[in-house]
């Protein structure tokens, strides 16, 4: 009986991803819940640690500035159970605030981040205006499932004043693509099972919910475990040493 | 690069779309959801819902309507009319809404701007500017009408949208007040009087009647996106119809992809 078949039998038993959006108070969830749900996840909203304990995806949302998103983090104890999710290998999608908070600190507040990504935060330079609110494109460095099926000139709806500024070499590899309003500012990445948006996927029409459902099929991979080959995140620690 | 933005206006009564002058004579014309939905479709980069309801006790009824559309369109929803407070704006943005308009109650007492600001980031804020024309000379003049335009202030438009945007303010949207149903264009002086002072994105709003008016409001308005309500509802003028031109005229637009 050992076919692999347990991917269908999840805790759910509907099959559908488990997929935990946290939930901090920042802003709108239901454009999300309703995205997962239609590209066939099976979303559920997370305030504390143990809830996630049901999860196969991590979702972090989010818009607005860090120091208070970390603070509301760290009053609902999840800023640790999310680090760990994603030192031990599990897929996680940031998106907006929620990729911006994997670096290690935010030039916006001075707040310290959760430190998975060696890099900051800071203002979009020589933005013509701010915030950059509205659609843009993406320019992609390379493959990744995260974009398959969509036109390399699609549009996506960012709404942010601040984004990611990797650092390193492995920084530098972790950018998955690219935006430019004003100068270029890095609008997607990837690092083994860590992905992140600055967009919002959950607003951008047919591309973006066509992107979360490559999400869901990717982190649903990665789950099974056939993601083995994916390195986790914790094996090369917060990119030390570059 | 950043696109354009073309966005229908719904005006939402009770929790439906509703058509008429401004608060009065009000005629039911659908669902917002359906409405949005279908818009969405058609390629409208955004939704702003101007809340219209008369009685606070039926707010309920627009933060269901909220929820319903954000279910059923997948871009951006901006909602204004009669938030007065975090809690209210909170209520929105929680009920679907990306973002929320804040108005007379923001003229009224303008740290309500910097409240929400703080609470949910300047990006989620739109301030709201009414304005009409005050005077003749030789530089235009603009005062700020609040109440749907029933009521003069003495606020000098261009100088609120300057202090709007000091106390966190991420958008504005700027209305004439002259302009608005006349179908006669876009007031480009005032917008061009306040795109140039601020750096935050303005969107144009009131006089649309044809698709060289968005075009005149980007191109010598200075406007980060247009808006228009009865233009499309009435589909004299179709979304696809106005990218199209906006497009000739050499501006970014999205044209999009269906679902």
């Amino acid at each position: 009986m050992k076919d692999g078949g347990w991917i269908h039998q999840r805790s759910n038993g509907t099959g559908k991803l488990r997929v935990a959006v946290i939930d901090y108070g920042a802003g709108n969830l239901v454009s999300i819940d309703q995205a997962l749900k239609a590209v066939g996840g099976d979303p559920f909203f997370v305030r504390e640690a143990d809830e996630l304990e049901q999860a196969e995806a991590l979702v972090v949302p989010g818009v607005g500035a860090a120091a208070p998103a970390m603070s509301r983090l760290e009053r609902r104890r999840l800023v640790e159970p999310i680090r760990q999710w994603i030192f031990h290998g599990r897929p996680y999608l940031g998106i907006c605030l929620g990729l911006q908070l994997l670096f290690e600190t935010s030039d916006e507040d001075g707040a310290e981040t959760m430190g998975i990504l060696a890099g900051r935060t800071s203002r979009i330079e020589d933005a013509p205006t701010l915030p950059h609110i509205g659609w843009n494109q993406v320019e992609r460095r390379r493959r990744h499932a995260l974009f398959d099926g969509i036109a390399e000139n699609a549009d996506f709806y960012f709404v942010h004043s601040y984004a990611g500024v990797p650092e390193g070499i492995t920084g530098d590899a972790a950018i998955l693509g690219e935006t430019t309003h004003g100068c270029r500012f890095v609008s997607a990445i990837d690092r083994g099972n860590v992905l992140g948006v600055q967009f919002h996927p959950e607003r951008s029409g047919a591309d973006g919910i066509r992107l979360l459902a490559n999400f869901v099929r990717w982190a649903t991979a990665l789950a099974a475990g056939s993601g083995a080959q994916f390195a986790p995140m914790g094996a090369g620690g917060t990119g030390g040493g570059d | 690069m950043l696109r354009r933005r073309v966005i229908p206006c719904l005006d939402v009564a009770d929790g439906r779309v509703v058509k008429g002058r401004r608060f009065v004579d009000l005629v039911d014309e659908g669902d917002p959801a359906e409405m949005a939905a279908r818009y969405a479709g058609e390629g409208a980069d955004e939704l702003v819902f101007l809340d219209i309801t008369a009685a606070p006790e039926r707010r309920g009824t627009l933060l269901d309507a909220v929820e319903r559309t954000a279910r059923r369109a997948f871009i951006p929803l901006t909602v204004g009319g009669g938030v007065r407070s975090v809690t209210e704006m909170r209520d929105v943005l929680r009920a679907g809404a990306d973002k929320v308009s804040l108005n007379t109650a923001a003229v009224a007492e303008p740290t309500l701007i910097s409240r929400c600001a703080a609470r949910f980031g300047r990006q989620a804020v739109v301030v709201s500017i009414d304005a009409r024309a005050s005077s003749a000379g030789v530089e235009p003049r603009f005062e700020v009408v609040v109440k749907g335009g029933r009521e003069p202030t003495s606020l000098d438009a261009i100088e609120w949208a300057e202090r709007a945007v000091d106390l966190g303010a991420g958008e504005l949207l700027v209305t004439s007040i002259d302009r608005d149903g006349t179908q006669s264009g876009f007031d480009v002086a005032l917008l061009r009087a306040i795109s140039a002072r601020v750096n935050v994105p303005v969107i144009a709003s009131g006089g649309a009647g044809g698709p060289a008016d968005f075009v005149a409001a980007v191109m010598d308005g200075g406007a980060d996106a247009v808006l228009a309500a009865s233009i499309f509802h009435r589909e004299q003028v179709s979304i696809e119809a106005v990218k199209a031109a906006m497009a000739a005229a050499g501006l970014p637009v999205r044209l999009a992809r269906a679902a």
